[in-house]
């Protein structure tokens, strides 16, 4: 019994105590690895951008100087492959801080930072709003407003039972998401099956191919607005993991805590659907992987899902596009890619959810 | 610092569970809450520590009324270790300990390097700097009370608010947590427990209470409340109290009857 124990033990340490060196290698190796791959991406795909090259028109264009470069080069970098690389690392980040901090409040690590409904209200908005041809701006905002609107249904709801009040948040979470899908279902049935219903469906799928230079100032806002709360507030995310009642007796005004921590998660995964459609499975995975590596302390643990979330994101974005001669639906990667990846999380190791 | 009941009636919703309790609590007093489960021990707890609403009656501590404190400045006072529990994440215990500091903390800031001092002195007072760097959820149900008493230390509060401290223990580790009680009182904390063991309120408690189904008896001192006709009304259980001693020193320890003994006791 006591060698099992020992085994245990064993199996389960060595990524718990570091020493300082190894901290700070494993801290240079996760910061590397988001620059590493914007690099990187720059020189994937039918036009590659060499990283000397993409060094020298970026300065250039820093620093006001006279372009020495075809013009194609220039329209590939700053109107194709930046906005679309900047906004696969923006959107994996804020995914997986919300996801971060959703499983911290619930307690629960299984917990997606669309819980509360927030992916499938905006995926409604934009069900709709592609189904009255509004533009791309009209269907990222309805998308935006009707996330939002999700959740904040989901939670007055909620606020008016008298039960557990994290469970019927959940519970109604799950309520309001359902009704959302079945809303787009319906707008899905009747949408002309020849124009609108493939892209709708397509937009649900989840993809970047379509970024713009202005989608990556338009989410740039609501992101930074929810994770600088969510930042400032890691270690009060420490406490309230340990469940309400204790969080409460250690002295924090969980109420407020919590609807602070709603608003900007879902700012934050409104915002991401927004612009590229539901993808999966990343405000999941990301935080547990990123728990295994530094631990659930929330200062390190956010940080650490920033850098991972980016740099996952921004490498599964740069499959979608090689992979195939046509591109692959982000969303439907992540999946591909997340749920076995969980799994093999699940089984070499107990780290992360004890 | 004194913590008052008076006249406290509480209970989830409308229902009171615990009716009508009474008393004072001062520095360096212990006191023991015995009852049978269901009898409202945590309930009266969480109602003290405001995280439950009272029915009826106030809660004094200091003199001022509980119902004009913020959870932080409650926090700041009283300091609540719940039973020993998993928590879903692996948090390293000097982390654990240093959440008590929570309410010490600004809403936006994070524990400074004095908090830490303050931790790593909670962690010293109970002797388990040896678990200092391990995870909180490897380690055993004993040493998961001690740091959170540790914690609750840390958190500086007057009064202590302990439920069921040794009911998942060992016996060597009930009788480490009990001697740990008596110093956090001789430090000059008031300290208010449950237990499920009634001769620890005999060798620990400067006063007891006893609930049983909503009703209370007591606070008195543990000879008059903790008596063989109390506990047979309180667990049905017939016992018998026996003193011992040993260089001048005197314990009572509490017998349960086996049948034939309550035969015996009968046919005399």
């Amino acid at each position: 019994m006591k060698q099992i124990e020992a085994v245990k033990r064993a199996n389960v340490q060595p990524l718990s105590r570091p020493g300082t060196g190894a901290r700070q290698w494993r801290g240079a190796v996760l910061l590397a690895l988001p620059v590493l791959l914007f690099l990187i991406s720059f020189a994937l795909g039918r036009y590659p951008v060499a990283p000397d090259q993409l060094l020298t028109v970026l300065t250039t264009k820093i620093f006001g100087l006279e372009r020495t470069w075809p013009e194609t080069l220039d329209t590939v970098v700053f109107q194709v492959r930046l906005p679309r690389i900047i906004a696969a690392m923006l959107v994996g980040a804020a995914l997986s801080i919300a996801g971060a901090a959703y499983q911290g409040m619930f307690k629960n690590p299984l917990v997606s930072p669309d819980i509360l409904g927030a992916s499938a209200g905006a995926g409604f908005g934009a069900a709709l709003a592609i189904f009255y041809s509004f533009s791309i701006a009209g269907i990222q905002a309805a998308s935006f407003i009707c996330g939002l609107a999700a959740v904040l249904l989901a939670y007055s709801i909620s606020s008016r039972t008298r039960h557990d009040p994290m469970l019927s948040l959940v519970l109604c979470g799950i309520l309001v998401g359902t009704l959302f899908t079945a809303g787009t279902s319906l707008i899905k049935y009747i949408a002309d099956p020849y124009d609108k219903l493939p892209a709708i469906t397509y937009w649900l799928l989840g993809s970047l191919a379509s970024i713009a230079p202005r989608d990556v100032y338009s989410i740039l806002i609501p992101m930074l607005a929810g994770a600088v709360p969510l930042y400032l507030l890691r270690w009060r995310l420490n406490v309230l993991s340990l469940g309400e009642e204790e969080a409460r007796a250690l002295g924090i005004d969980t109420g407020r805590i919590k609807l602070l921590v709603i608003i900007c998660s879902t700012l934050m995964t409104a915002a991401a659907v927004s612009v590229c459609g539901v993808i999966g499975w990343v405000g999941l995975l990301v935080p547990h992987l990123a728990r295994m590596i530094v631990g659930p302390n929330y200062k390190v643990l956010l940080p650490t899902s920033i850098l991972i979330g980016s740099s996952y994101l921004l490498l599964v974005d740069d499959l979608a596009r090689l992979m195939a001669a046509v591109e692959i639906p982000l969303g439907v990667l992540t999946s591909l890619i997340g749920a076995p990846f969980f799994l093999y999380l699940l089984q070499h190791s107990r780290r992360g959810w004890s | 610092m004194r913590l008052e009941l008076k006249d406290v009636t509480c209970g989830y919703g409308n229902k009171p569970v615990v009716r009508r309790v009474s008393l004072p609590v001062d520095a360096g007093e212990v006191l023991y809450l015995l009852g049978p489960n269901g009898s409202g021990k945590t309930t009266l707890f969480k109602t003290i520590l405001g995280l439950l609403k009272l029915q009826s009656g106030d809660i004094l501590i200091g003199g001022e009324n509980i119902r004009s404190l913020s959870r932080t400045q409650i926090a700041k006072i009283m300091g609540y270790i719940p039973q020993a529990h998993t928590p879903p994440f692996p948090y390293q215990v000097l982390d654990v300990v240093l959440m008590g500091r929570t309410a010490h903390l600004g809403p936006f800031a994070s524990p400074s390097s004095k908090d830490m001092q303050i931790a790593e002195e909670a962690i010293d007072t109970l002797h388990i700097s040896h678990l200092r760097d391990k995870i909180y959820t490897q380690i055993s149900g004993g040493e998961r009370q001690l740091v959170l008493i540790a914690r609750a230390l840390a958190q500086q509060p007057q009064v202590l608010i302990m439920d069921e401290p040794t009911s998942n223990l060992d016996f060597g580790n009930q009788m480490m947590v009990l001697k740990q009680v008596r110093q956090l009182a001789g430090l000059g904390l008031a300290v208010i427990m449950s237990s499920h063991f009634p001769g620890h309120a005999l060798l620990n408690a400067t006063k007891v209470l006893l609930l049983n189904k909503g009703k209370t008896f007591g606070p008195g001192s543990p000879g008059e409340t903790v008596t063989e006709e109390n506990l047979k009304e309180l667990f049905g259980v017939d016992v018998k109290i026996i003193t011992t001693g040993m260089n001048g020193g005197e314990s009572k320890v509490i017998v349960p009857l086996t049948d034939r003994m309550i035969k015996k006791i009968g046919g005399d």
